[in-house]
């Protein structure tokens, strides 16, 4: 009896978790944010209703700050695979002049993410909220059950958590309540890019490296495709052999110094890294347990 | 799928060793361990040695150090998750952690040791294969390594590793931890089960965690790692006979009905004989559907659909299972339950019940005794508090199909769910059928007529409508309301369990 590899194990039970979602919850909805776990996950999607479709839509909460490609990756992608996608933007912020220089990036962040996902799930009616999130990419996520229960104002308490054994999940939720569910939970980020891999999982170019203009300050590189981004007196975008290592926000998410341009270069460049993939994201610097505060208020 | 947005991998020498890393194997443990016992550290240094902890993590730890009493690096704090507990130093929940080397990648099951903790150590065994249980080497073999050992042995794990930390502080003396082998291998006398490997260690200072340590040379065993690296885990449930707890009927048109689900144990192969539980039918495998394609046979843990050679109707819930070996079928269950709710256990009292992938009701018929913990002594209880342990018999509303949960993990195991405020209130173990087994359960069921309706309801209030339109059944509660009052007028048209009833 061959042993099932680790990659086999994890999508086995990822199926499993989806699968109890679709049987079990009222409305579900996949929330894609196009990064590379939103890749795997539609993966996953496709393998657990196989040969039916994927029987939920996909939301995406679109703070009109996302990179340029990964917008034309999502619309092309999701079209190709035959997905339904769901867009939702807080328009009201957006018309009130939010951005992460005009606001800060804690209100920003709280406007046109955390906001609007309340939002977008409210207007659905979801009940479940199926994400990418893994335990493995904040301390404060290691305790994170699979399926999170959240209140009726959509937040989340830590003392109010189910424990959960064996891989039995209890879906019962009272009307307003939701879940969101994590079926990449067990994953960790080399995981995810093995399985990227060993699957050929499309994926946003932004990815790979590739000479980009970016804003060079000290160890940062900034992105400059918002128009807002300010500049310091004499600065100018330089061309820099970069990628990103996790894509959100242009404004917010900094690139790396690399030339892995495939996929086994990007593994081995992870295999060799000693940074968190989230220190390249502004937004976890504010303060110590900064995620977990976010989560309390209902951030993904 | 041949698309523009595939990236094109190269065929670099790391390719080889990609090869190698998509390909390696999975094992899952848990922790279990007192406050002081250096747990937090023995894991710490498991993520640090491996490489699985950044440098801005380490930096954050390192400056969250300097506000308490520990040295240049507190491992202990790379494995603390919440701020509350953080400042508390104390972790109160499972907590899951991650690490790979050239040959596996762990997922650990983090578990507090407080005495008061049961349930988490409860859960954290749920999901493991095998438990690292920890002693201090200073102070030997104490009331909670029973402890420790009976829950590994109750939540079924075959493996359990003895490390004897804190080797350093005496002198790495081998009589020391010889003495607690030898107290240690006589609690194990009761677990017969249970297989154990014993190590000695300093997790802080690092010795026999990943290499084996100068400081031992008595000792002649494998490290930590590389005996968690190579032991064999997971054989039971591949030995065991094939289940296949039904999960979605997938039926995407009316060429195809399949049943999607994942093998929770034994294997399955085109063309195998199979039954349908609980209503006994038989036929045959006809198709095993992948994404990828079709598979011949498939192994325990693989998530498949299968199709039927003959059009059956099954539904979510029912178990497809080798016609060679059935699983046992009964109401009334002899069960193990951990209550794991601040609300007591409550004889009587009607909960969710969900095994596998069925959800049921099931009524606490009787509290046989709870176990003490420390002593493993069997004291008369009508109830159970959080924490307790203890035998309940247990009766479902529909037949249950089976096994005994130490033969079969995935088909014994089942949860409480509380209706009333959704929380999961108990962990469950199906020990065997209770001798008290009656086939016949009558509930008191009301039966009227209005508006040309007929109604039919059951003492929960939960009701079934038969009118122009048509039956209306929403629950299964209301299903067994309809289902007891055919059974009087002695009428059986319901097709063994069938659920999913909608004219």
């Amino acid at each position: 009896m061959s042993v099932r590899t680790h990659l086999q194990q994890l999508e086995a039970e990822s199926i499993h978790i989806m699968r109890e979602v679709a049987a079990e919850c009222q409305r579900p909805v996949l929330l894609y944010s196009i990064g590379k776990d939103s890749s795997v996950l539609l993966r996953l999607a496709q393998k657990a209703f196989h040969p039916g479709p994927i029987p939920f839509p996909l939301l995406h909460i679109d703070t009109t700050y996302k990179f340029k490609e990964m917008i034309d990756f999502r619309d092309k992608y999701t079209a190709e695979i035959g997905a339904k996608l769901i867009v939702h933007t807080n328009r009201a912020a957006i018309s009130e002049g939010a951005n992460p220089f005009a606001w800060g990036t804690q209100r920003c962040c709280g406007g046109l993410k955390t906001a609007a996902l309340l939002e977008g799930l409210r207007q659905g009616g979801y009940d479940a909220a199926i994400g990418g999130a893994r335990r493995d990419e904040e301390r404060s996520r290691a305790k994170e059950r699979v399926f999170s229960f959240r209140d009726t104002r959509g937040q989340w308490d830590p003392r109010n958590q189910r424990p959960e054994l064996w891989n039995i999940f209890n879906t019962r939720i009272h009307p307003g309540e939701s879940l969101r569910v994590f079926p990449l939970s067990n994953w960790t980020e080399i995981d995810v890019w093995q399985y990227i891999y060993a699957e050929n999982i499309p994926i946003v170019p932004l990815y790979f490296a590739k000479l980009r203009p970016m804003l060079v300050r000290g160890e940062s590189l900034m992105p400059i495709e918002q128009p807002f981004v300010p500049r310091l007196p004499g600065e100018e975008p330089q061309m820099v052999m970069c990628r990103m290592r996790s894509l959100g926000c242009s404004p917010c998410t900094g690139a790396i110094y690399s030339d892995a341009d495939t996929l086994p270069k990007i593994i081995e460049e992870l295999v060799g890294m000693r940074r968190s993939e989230r220190q390249n994201r502004v937004i976890d610097h504010d303060q110590d347990g900064s995620m977990e505060i976010k989560k309390q208020e209902g951030y993904f | 799928m041949a698309t523009t947005l595939t990236p094109v991998a190269d065929d670099s020498a790391f390719s080889e060793f990609l090869a190698k890393e998509t390909s390696k194997g999975l094992l899952r443990f848990t922790t279990a361990g007192s406050v002081d016992d250096g747990k937090s550290t023995l894991i710490g240094r498991l993520l640090y040695d491996s490489r699985s902890v950044y440098d801005d993590q380490l930096e954050s730890v390192t400056k969250a150090s300097a506000g308490r009493n520990a040295g240049a690096i507190d491992f202990s704090l790379l494995t603390d998750g919440l701020r509350a507990e953080r400042e508390q130093g104390i972790t109160i929940d499972v907590a899951y952690r991650y690490f790979a080397t050239p040959k596996r990648k762990f997922i650990i099951a983090d578990t507090p040791g407080h005495e008061q903790y049961t349930r988490n150590m409860v859960t954290g065994a749920s999901t493991a294969e095998l438990a690292i249980v920890l002693v201090d080497a200073r102070k030997g073999v104490l009331t909670q390594s029973r402890r420790h050992a009976y829950i590994a042995g109750l939540l079924g794990i075959e493996r359990l590793v003895v490390a004897v930390n804190k080797m350093d502080l005496v002198g790495y003396d081998q009589a020391t931890f010889q003495q607690i082998e030898t107290d240690f291998l006589r609690i194990l006398e009761s677990f017969p089960q249970i297989q154990a490997y014993f190590v000695p260690v300093s997790a802080l200072a690092g010795d026999n965690i990943v290499t084996r340590s100068a400081n031992m040379p008595w000792f002649t065993g494998e490290s930590l790692l590389e005996h968690l690296e190579t032991v064999q885990v997971g054989t039971r449930a591949q030995d065991a006979p094939f289940r296949f707890p039904v999960q979605r009927v997938v039926r995407p048109n009316l060429d195809f009905r399949g049943y999607a689900g994942t093998v929770v144990s034994g294997r399955v192969s085109v063309g195998d004989r199979i039954t349908i539980l609980p209503s006994g039918r038989q036929t045959t495998i006809a198709r095993i559907v992948t994404f990828d394609g079709d598979i011949e046979s498939a192994e325990t843990g693989a998530a498949v659909t299968l199709t039927l050679a003959e059009e059956i109707d099954l539904s979510r819930g029912d178990m497809i299972v080798t016609a060679e070996h059935l699983a046992e079928k009964a109401h009334s269950l002899e069960t193990t339950l951990v209550w794991l709710n601040e609300k007591a256990a409550q004889v009587g009292k009607r909960y969710r019940f969900k095994q596998a992938s069925r959800m049921d009701w099931a009524t606490l018929k009787q509290v046989q005794y709870r176990l003490n913990i420390n002593t493993l002594e069997h004291e008369q209880e009508q109830t159970l508090e959080m924490n307790a342990i203890g035998n309940v018999v247990v009766e479902t509303a529909r037949a249950t199909a089976f096994d005994a949960y130490q033969t079969n993990r995935a088909t014994g195991s089942f949860i409480l769910i509380d209706p009333a405020t959704n929380a999961t209130v108990a962990a469950g173990m199906i020990l065997q059928a209770a001798a008290s087994e009656t086939s016949h359960r009558l509930t008191e069921v009301t039966c009227s007529l209005e508006d040309g309706v007929l109604r039919i309801a059951n003492e929960q209030g939960f009701d079934v409508k038969i009118g122009a339109e048509g039956m209306k059944v929403t629950d299964p509660e209301a299903l067994d309301a309809l289902r007891h009052f055919l059974e009087r007028l002695r009428i059986q048209p319901f097709d063994a369990d069938k659920t999913d009833w909608e004219i």
